[in-house]
């Protein structure tokens, strides 16, 4: 049997998609986020294992909350980790006409077509990618990351072709991805799109510092202060978030 | 009943008009309304001023130690004092009228309920009683407070000592009888007088047994305290004899009839009830006849609010330290559903909710939601949007309690349900369960005092405790606990009803009463996890050199209250069965029904310094958890978890309420006004549909609270008002002690 190394079920989130939502956090993880709050995300843990069944079976307690636009967010880590947990997954909710978003980074995107078999499977069993993007330039995106952001992009070109729905969400974080020229050009990247339903800028927040101190690793933003509301304000104005509004429609 | 032809004027009419009834007058004549609230009106000019005068006196007030002024000589009556108003220079403002006393905020003398608190009351803030009535009362009278520990045993003064059982209304008036304050415009004081006299002539044929005498007494004395609210009345100029004719009027009355249970009761909880609908229905006849409008109807609600935010009472610092914050529990009801199906949302319930916006959030009157998802869409959007930006009201669950109490109660407490007009309550405080759990663990030997104070059962003397022997134990001891706690609490009602017969209330209730008699658990989550905790980890008793509990080592994992598993909340739903069960065992005093509730009001910070450290973990002195809520942070998985586990315990085995009370961060609720609006109606239908009873809604950060702590003199923080288990209150005015209780629960927060 399938079994997905998760982290943990939090059955109230209610900024993670639309409407009430109850959250799946898997574990695995290849982007190395300076920002990252959930650090305790990022390996998987053999001891931290669950059955598609024993998970729906958690999740779907919640269902009285979700009315017509809630659901089940799977997030991570990064879900696109464990693809046939995913799909096994998504199938057993979908079977109880369960709305599922996939929160993702896109890191583990590739067209090679054993995956792309995998992943358009994922896509029919799915209502919904909110998709990160970290930074639109790539040599920030590496140092940011760790990695490339050019399979990030390739996937969201690839969701557009495909006419599936995304959210792209961006967190802003001070120094980094706070630069105008760079919101610039990612509002240059989505205009491009057909598929995009709403776009959020996510202030970057410090909530998750004291999960490094228990891990025992070194917080790399350290002193880095949250966005103030003038920048955010700009961020929003410059991605034109306001102007992507087919996430108000049910 | 004589027919008010012109009072009645345009009222459909039905069995309300020849014997009292006012639930059929409201289904006759309301009229449901499924719009939005862009009709509401800004306050008026006069609500301004009135309003800016108030605060002023409770910034006074708050200046002053948190008493603003007390009498000192004359004994509260429904009649005792002058007429009394907001201000001398402003008082032609008031819409409505009527003071406790002669001055705003100022506390009346109420001894009736015990004459050493009145007095120690007095004297704490700094204020000496009249000597000579100092004088009579010590020598001549005897209170409430003196007849019940006339009367206590041994054995129930150390229960009361130990704090097994606490907050007992023996040493103030157990309030929360609501009396039917709508019969007063409906019918006006003559006609209910009239009622009353022909009940009296009914009242037994001549053989003068126990009840029949008690009964015949107290008739006649709610005859005289209805002759005494049309006296009070008259001194502010309105003669409420007969029926009330406008809107106005009706509003009036209604408040003189609530007034007079506040100048002669300072019980616990003296609640308002539900007269929304009710005061609806003469709205819309001015309405159309053009006699009012709709700025003057938010006028009128908005002026009798504020009335409902100024009652006050004399309380010693032991009760604040039960009932922190100076509540009284005026609670008053909008929304639920009608029996016919028809939703009874009307216009008047979001001007009574937009009362929080005209003139800031505010604890009184205790603003109660009765909750069913087919309320009208609009309704449920505007009242959770109240609670965003607020926090000032509360959520019950309309579709449990209908069934039970019809489409006509109040709720006379925090949580409680009583049906309006036709029923009373035995308010009896709590049973400390978490206690308990250790007099089984220790033979009946409190852990504080060391005292013997329950029953000599053998003690358990394992090191390690064994599941199966505990509960052989604990049942045992929760059977003596149920019967000393039923019988304190029926010596205290008798007393009660001799020495501090609520008359002005019970004459606004039918005289053939039905009675219920309202226990309840406080320390519930904790002995929920602490059983767990022996079940499934291992639990190590460290005890003192006596042999008793003083600690407990906890190996190993074990599933908590508060984690929708199954494995924790059954526990929980087979205690409250138990206890429940224990208590309908016994008698209770005039064949009264026995209902339990799990809600501890603030009191579970008192509570839980009395209680010793319990297996699951909780230190010594510790609060325990409020109400029904999961214990300090056992929520692992998050608010809904949280919110399954206490939906499972059925509102059938606590009819007097389950208390839930829970924070969320604005920013955790939605990105937008919008979405943090129908997410919240969301979770709330989601709660109640699976038969959950109460829910308080808290929607702020944990910032907000440190700051206001740290800077209470900020204006912003004046009114900033909090809901903890049952009630709201000014954050400002809680002890340091709760303040950080409050701080230290679970803040609902992922982001």
């Amino acid at each position: 049997m399938t079994k997905g190394y998760y982290q943990s079920i939090e059955s109230f989130a209610l900024v993670d998609g639309p409407g009430v939502r109850s959250v799946l956090f898997l574990t695995g993880c290849p982007f190395r986020c300076l920002f990252c709050h959930n650090p305790d995300t990022w390996e998987f843990d053999p001891k931290n294992v669950i059955t598609p069944e024993e998970a729906l079976k958690k999740l779907i307690r919640y269902k009285t909350y979700w009315k017509d636009n809630g659901g089940i967010t799977i997030s991570g880590g990064e879900p696109l980790m464990q693809m046939d947990f995913l799909i096994e997954f998504c199938r057993l909710a979908k079977a109880e006409n369960i709305n599922i978003t996939i929160d993702t980074s896109g890191a583990p995107f590739n067209t090679n077509p054993e995956y792309l078999k995998k992943f358009d499977e994922l896509l029919t069993l799915t209502d919904l990618f909110m998709v990160d993007i970290k930074c639109i330039d790539d040599e920030v995106h590496k140092k940011l990351t760790g990695k490339s952001n050019k399979n990030v992009l390739e996937m969201i070109m690839y969701l557009n072709a495909k006419r599936y729905p995304i959210w792209i969400r961006h967190v802003l974080v001070p120094t980094i991805t706070d630069d105008d020229e760079l919101l610039s050009r990612m509002d240059g990247f989505i205009k491009t799109l057909d598929n995009v339903q709403r776009v959020e800028v996510l202030p970057y927040h410090t909530l998750g510092i004291h999960k490094y101190e228990i891990l025992g690793i070194k917080y790399p933003l350290e002193g880095v202060p949250a966005p103030s509301q003038e920048r955010v304000d700009n961020a929003n104005k410059l991605l034109h978030t306001d102007s992507y509004t087919g996430y108000l429609k049910k | 009943m004589e027919k008010d032809l012109v009072a009645w004027e345009g009222f459909k009419g039905g069995h309300w008009e020849k014997f009292v009834n006012v639930r059929d007058f409201i289904q006759k004549n309301y009229v449901p309304y499924d719009g939005d609230s862009s009709f509401l009106e800004e306050p008026t000019k006069a609500t301004n001023i009135l309003w800016v005068e108030l605060q002023k006196l409770q910034k006074a007030e708050r200046e002053k130690g948190g008493v603003l002024d007390m009498d000192t000589s004359i004994i509260s009556t429904v009649t005792s004092h002058k007429p009394g108003y907001i201000s001398e220079e402003y008082k032609d403002l008031e819409a409505i009228v009527g003071l406790q006393t002669d001055k705003p905020l100022k506390r009346a003398f109420m001894p009736w309920g015990g004459f050493k608190m009145a007095k120690q009351a007095l004297t704490t803030h700094g204020y000496t009683l009249d000597a000579s009535v100092d004088k009579f009362f010590s020598e001549n009278v005897i209170t409430h407070n003196d007849a019940v520990f006339q009367a206590y045993t041994p054995e129930m003064m150390k229960c009361r000592h130990n704090k097994i059982l606490t907050g007992l209304p023996d040493t103030y008036g157990r309030g929360r009888i609501v009396g039917d304050y709508r019969r007063v415009a409906l019918y006006g004081i003559d006609n209910l007088i009239a009622e009353k006299m022909e009940d009296l002539s009914n009242c037994g044929n001549g053989t003068m047994t126990d009840d029949i005498i008690q009964k015949r007494q107290e008739i006649s004395l709610q005859i005289n305290a209805l002759k005494d609210i049309k006296t009070m009345a008259l001194s502010y100029g309105f003669d409420i004899s007969k029926p009330a004719k406008t809107a106005k009027e009706a509003t009036q009355w209604l408040y003189f009839g609530y007034l007079a249970a506040i100048k002669s009761q300072n019980g616990a909880a003296m609640s308002v009830g539900r007269i929304s609908t009710f005061l609806d229905i003469y709205i819309e006849r001015d309405l159309k006849k053009g006699i009012l409008t709709e700025k003057e109807a938010q006028e009128l609600i908005d002026h009798l609010v504020m009335k409902f935010r100024m009652v006050k009472f004399a309380r010693i610092p032991s009760y604040q330290q039960l009932f922190s914050g100076d509540p009284v529990w005026a609670t008053l009801e909008v929304a639920g559903m009608g029996q016919d199906g028809r939703s009874m949302v009307t216009k008047n319930d979001f001007r009574f909710l937009h009362t929080l916006e005209n003139m800031g959030p505010a604890p009184e009157p205790n603003l109660t939601v009765l909750w069913s998802d087919r309320l009208p869409k609009n309704f449920k959007d505007y009242a959770a949007h109240i609670s965003i930006t607020t926090s000032s009201i509360q959520y019950e669950n309309d579709d449990v309690m209908r069934p039970i109490w019809t489409d006509d109660y109040s709720i006379c407490c925090c949580v409680s349900a009583t049906q309006t007009g036709k029923e009373m309550q035995f308010f009896g405080a709590r049973a400390n369960l978490a206690k308990a759990l250790l007099y089984a663990i220790n033979g009946g030997v409190d852990e504080k005092s060391l005292q013997q104070v329950g029953p000599a059962y053998a003690p358990i003397t394992d090191e390690v405790l064994d599941y199966d022997k505990v509960m052989v134990a604990y049942d045992r001891m929760l059977d003596w606990l149920a019967g000393i706690y039923v019988n304190v609490l029926n010596l205290i009602q008798y007393m009660h009803d001799r020495y501090f017969y609520e008359a002005a209330e019970m004459a606004l209730i039918d005289t053939d009463v039905r009675r219920t008699f309202a226990t309840g658990i406080a320390g519930f989550s904790h002995v929920v996890d602490s059983l767990s905790a022996i079940k499934y980890a291992k639990v190590t008793v460290i005890r003192d050199e006596n042999g008793i509990s003083k600690d407990f080592k906890v190996e190993g994992d074990f599933p908590r209250y508060g984690n929708d598993d199954d494995r924790a909340d059954d526990i929980a739903v087979s205690l409250l069965h138990t206890f429940l069960n224990k208590i309908k065992k016994n008698h209770t005093y005039r064949n009264s029904e026995p209902t339990t509730s799990i809600l501890t009001i603030t009191s579970n910070v008192v509570y839980g310094k009395a209680t010793g450290a319990l297996p699951d973990g909780r230190p010594a002195g510790a609060p325990l958890s409020p109400g029904a809520n999961p214990s300090y942070g056992a929520e692992n998985n998050g608010l809904l978890a949280s919110l399954n586990s206490v939906a499972k315990l059925p509102y059938e085995d606590a009819l007097d309420g389950i208390s839930n009370t829970q924070t969320m961060n604005p920013d955790a609720l939605g990105h937008t006004p919008e979405e943090r609006v129908s997410n919240l109606v969301q979770v709330l239908d989601g709660y109640f549909d699976q038969g959950a009873h109460h829910l308080n809604v808290n929607v702020f950060g944990k910032e907000m609270l440190l700051d206001a702590m740290d800077h209470p003199e900020k204006p912003e923080y004046a009114n900033f008002t909090i809901r903890v288990s049952g009630y709201a209150v000014k954050f400002i005015n809680l002890t340091r002690e709760q303040q950080l209780d409050v701080i230290s629960r679970t803040f609902h927060d992922h982001m």
